[in-house]
């Protein structure tokens, strides 16, 4: 083999090294670290498995919100008007978290079918408004 | 009358621009001298319309104009002037608004700053510049004009500025984001010049290298405006979430990156042009794509923006035009360039490739982690969504062999490099960032942390070899004025690397984040430090009301500092937010953000997040260093000479 | 061969822009309304305007719009004025829902801005709003003659909305 040939062969070794394995990295790390996204429905329905981390999309149903008196602990219940899940949480929860609001939590399954959160996302849009606290609390009193 | 007037204004722009992207492409290929002088007029009154646009519309905007409806919906009487003008860009129509006016102010500045250019490729650029003009007015006027009237029916205030974006670290963030974005318009229309032309050659790759230097200048600082405005403003003390938004701005930075590393190749030993040619078009793409990405709504983002699918369907089909027909245009005509340099298998030009590749690897591997709920959902498969534990899995091995040859590199020579003296003193190099990354971080913490040791290593050996090449070069510090700029550049941007590494190292493995309980009067100890929660107080703003707590630090029963985080809460929008308190220096950063009054409330309760960051300063310091690097290369005498020399061969 | 690698990036391009374009037609950020195919929820509430009270009965015999709407909602200013176009549209008839409301500010707007209503259902505390799973305003129901959901909109309603998606969904419903 020519001298410059055998280079172009080491290069496409390398090159073809290099590709298995960035992709082989990515497609496992991937396989790892997909969140499953379900809302109440579908996670009860389709039986969400209790070892992978999942996402839990719904509406904070109204006066289900309790926390704990003496720590950061908090419970509330996801609905989509068919199914709940209930959700246990510790933690700061988001300035735009409040019951009816829909949110996002993220965490794992336990065999109580209680989600325990590890995140807790609210959702906000530009355009695309929940209603306000005030409004929530005049029309609650 | 006004907006009516800007609304012209824009229309007359489009038939500049499209007038800018036939005539002077037309030209040359007519060969018509006339037609291709014409461009540099073309473009500067292109920059003067948009430029009277836009002020039309800050006026808008000071003026309280909530007729235009897109000054309604982002702005407020209440609104202090300052964020009143930024609210300018702080929604969608506003922004590309922006866009396209930095892009006609980058398509002056290269008609000004390009007179010792052949004239033909002077107007295939401004030409190709021209396009994508006509391109975003074109969105503009058709799906996001931000001078439609709200008649005859308008409110009497508006519904105020989006409160997150209330804060001085986005009055900056855009424009220098949308500066680096736009500005990789300029290496691409180089590219796509020199293709139509024929002409992929070192002078191309001389010419185009300083407009992407500037750009990936803006790019960085838009990129670490936007991380220190996350961390400050959203209150979780995170300095980058790989959210799609974040992702958006990172896939052209890392490509741009690879861009100005292969430029420099081209330049200097005229190789790997074509491979630099689709890294120029490949930087804008990107660009494109990550506008699009974040624009048309299509991947869920912390950041939510508005979503509207014409605009979507609108930029799609910009997109699909510009990236579709360049990478064709690419494929056709790249055939034609041929390279006949030799080197050998370990040689600079190798590294820098490999460089290149694994540069261009993290970008494939971050898209796939961006795109990948998209694909999935597209399938009719599951919903997913792919956090940060898949980016930095695939992302810190890869950065970790780039930062390993990104100390090589500058030891190594062009052409081929003695294997043996450079293995000489890699091996005392690589012993001593070893030996100082076990020992440093365990005199402090008296711990091993591997991540710590991998993260300190690295960055060691990049700071001993780069620092060791400039001694090598120069045997004394007086001849260290003989290296030149770029060189100069070149070390203070690795080190700048190197520091940013050692930030985000220290800072991930050595923080102490705290979310707790307080009752006023309490102490909670973070690390060193004890935090007493003295109280909350009622807070009253120009557009908010709050609370604005205090909290005491103190070290060693000294007072260090006074904390006084507040949540604000917005009366026009009804939204809350944080306002974190920061006690910062080079070393560490004490972090306090309120959370919200606790039940019963009579006790005064709140729940707060108390953080300890260590070195994240180093983070953003380190990425200024970079950029300064990048603003040294640019002031490189060689480009200023080339510029001379040239003016007196076309004289 | 050797040309073939010069294509490579336009190909993945072009696959990409495939997925764009799926996805494009799809909105992540939808959460599906368990409520479609359903009946509106049983109610009585008072109208806004005058006093007589309404119930689901309503909706049933003609095809109907709901729109769900408040004055702390600005982007309703907008979807406003397109609502009073399509109010001439024959075989139609738009129900509002005032959401989470302040009732005297209602009036004023209804009284300022115009009627585009048939009736507006007052919500004071959201309940109704809660049964039909609304997230937010603006929204839009489509109600066929048997008083069944069958279409949700999430967000305002554009003139480009209606033409596209709910103009031909009720001339369908209206043949049915």
């Amino acid at each position: 083999m020519k001298p410059h040939r055998k280079k172009r062969l080491y290069m496409i070794l390398v090159i073809l090294l290099g590709v298995t394995l960035s992709a082989s990295l990515a497609i496992y790390a991937l396989g790892q670290n997909m969140n499953l996204y379900f809302t109440p429905s579908q996670a009860i329905v389709n039986k969400a498995p209790t070892d992978k981390t999942l996402r839990i999309g719904g509406l904070v149903k109204e006066g289900s919100v309790k926390r704990d008196s003496n720590s950061l602990k908090v419970n509330f219940t996801l609905t989509d008007h068919s199914y709940e899940i209930p959700v246990q949480y510790t933690g700061i929860l988001p300035a735009l978290f409040r019951e009816g609001q829909g949110i996002v939590a993220q965490g794992k399954l336990n065999v109580a079918g209680v989600l325990i959160a590890d995140q807790v996302l609210a959702k906000h849009d530009e355009k695309y408004m929940p209603p306000n606290i005030s409004a929530v609390r005049e029309g609650s009193e | 009358m006004l907006p009516e007037f800007a609304n012209y204004l824009l229309q007359l722009t489009l038939s500049l621009a499209l007038v800018l992207s036939i005539c002077p492409l037309t030209g040359t290929f007519l060969g018509k001298h006339k037609w291709m002088q014409f461009a540099r007029s073309l473009a500067y009154a292109q920059c003067l319309c948009l430029c009277l646009a836009y002020l039309l519309l800050a006026y808008a905007f000071l003026s309280n104009d909530f007729s235009v409806m897109y000054v309604a919906t982002n702005s407020n009487s209440q609104l202090p002037w300052y964020y009143r003008l930024c609210a300018v860009w702080g929604a969608h129509e506003g922004s590309l608004l922006l866009w396209v006016f930095l892009l006609s102010i980058w398509t002056a500045a290269v008609a000004r700053f390009s007179r010792h250019l052949p004239l033909a490729m002077v107007a295939r650029v401004l030409s190709v510049l021209g396009m994508i003009s006509v391109g975003f007015l074109l969105f503009i006027i058709i799906t996001s004009n931000p001078f439609l009237r709200l008649l005859p029916d308008f409110p009497l205030d508006g519904r105020d500025l989006n409160p997150l974006l209330q804060d001085p670290g986005l009055i900056i963030h855009p424009p220098m984001l949308y500066l680096g974005y736009v500005g990789f318009s300029v290496a691409f229309a180089f590219a796509i010049a020199a293709l139509i032309g024929g002409r992929l050659d070192a002078a191309w790759a001389r010419w185009s290298k300083p407009w992407t230097l500037a750009a990936w200048c803006f790019l960085t600082l838009g990129i670490i405006l936007g991380s220190w405005w996350a961390y400050r403003q959203l209150g979780w003390g995170g300095w980058w979430f790989w959210d799609p938004v974040e992702n958006a701005s990172f896939l052209p930075w890392l490509v741009g990156t690879a861009l100005i590393h292969s430029l420099v190749m081209t330049e200097k030993r005229n190789a790997f042009k074509a491979w630099t040619a689709l890294l120029a078009i490949l930087t804008f793409s990107l660009s494109l794509v990550g506008t699009f990405l974040v624009r048309s709504g299509i991947l869920i983002s912390v950041h939510a923006f508005a979503v509207d699918p014409s605009r979507g369907v609108f930029m799609l089909i910009f997109l699909v035009i510009v990236i579709g027909a360049s990478l064709t245009l690419y494929a056709w005509r790249v055939n034609k360039v041929k390279t006949h340099i030799q080197f050998s298998f370990f040689s600079r030009e190798n590294l820098l490739l490999a460089n290149n590749m694994l540069l261009t690897a993290a970008m494939l591997v971050v898209l796939l982690g961006t795109l990948y709920p998209l694909f999935m959902d597209a399938l009719g498969l599951e919903k997913i969504s792919v956090g940060p534990p898949y980016f930095n899995l695939v992302f810190i091995p890869l950065m970790s062999i780039i930062l390993c040859f990104m100390g090589v590199v500058p030891l190594s020579q062009w052409h081929h490099t003695s294997r043996h003296l450079v293995t000489k003193k890699l091996s005392i190099m690589l012993g001593f960032s070893l030996l100082i990354a076990f020992i440093l971080p365990w005199m402090i913490t008296h711990v091993f942390n591997p991540w710590v040791f991998l993260g300190m290593s690295l960055a060691l050996w990049v700071v001993a070899v780069t620092l060791q090449s400039i001694f090598r070069k120069t045997k004394n510090f007086i001849a260290l004025k003989k290296l030149n700029m770029s060189q100069w550049g070149m070390v203070t941007a690795h080190i700048g690397v190197a520091l940013c590494v050692i930030g985000v190292v220290l800072t991930s493995e050595n923080s102490i984040q705290r979310e707790i309980r307080l009752s006023p009067g309490e102490t909670t100890t973070v690390g060193d430090y004890q935090f007493r929660f003295v109280g909350v107080q009622d807070l009253t703003g120009p557009n908010y009301t709050g609370a604005k707590g205090k909290v005491v630090v103190e070290k060693d029963m000294k007072e260090i500092s006074t904390l006084q985080p507040e949540v604000r809460f917005y009366t026009v929008q009804k939204m809350a937010l944080p306002k974190t308190a920061i006690d910062a220096n080079l070393f560490r950063d004490l972090y306090v953000a309120l959370g919200e009054p606790l039940e019963p409330f009579e006790k005064g309760d709140w729940s707060m997040r108390i953080y300890y960051k260590p070195f994240v300063r180093w983070i953003w310091g380190g990425a200024l260093l970079m950029i300064f690097g990048g603003v040294l290369a640019l002031l490189d005498r060689r480009y200023r000479h080339y510029l001379g020399r040239l003016k007196q061969v076309t004289k | 061969m050797k040309r073939i690698k010069y294509f490579l990036p336009l190909l993945i391009f072009i696959a990409i822009a495939l997925f764009f374009w799926k996805g494009l037609q799809k909105d992540p950020h939808e959460i599906p309304s368990a409520l479609i195919g359903k009946p509106v929820p049983a109610f009585n509430y008072p109208a806004l305007t005058g006093n007589q009270p309404l119930t689901n009965k309503i909706f049933i015999g003609k095809v109907s719009l709901l729109n769900v709407w408040a004055t702390w909602c600005p982007t309703c200013y907008a979807e406003h004025a397109v609502l009073l176009d399509i109010m001439r549209t024959p075989n139609l008839v738009i129900y509002g829902l005032n959401y989470k409301d302040d009732r005297t500010k209602a009036e004023d707007w209804i009284k300022e801005n115009g009627n585009p209503y048939q009736a507006v259902i007052y919500d004071a505390k959201g309940t109704l709003a809660m049964d039909l799973g609304v997230y937010g305003a603006p929204e839009t129901f489509v109600i066929d003659k048997k008083g069944i959901i069958r279409y949700k909109h999430i967000g305002a309603v554009s003139p480009n909305v209606w033409e596209t998606k709910l103009k031909p969904l009720l001339e369908k419903l209206n043949h049915e």
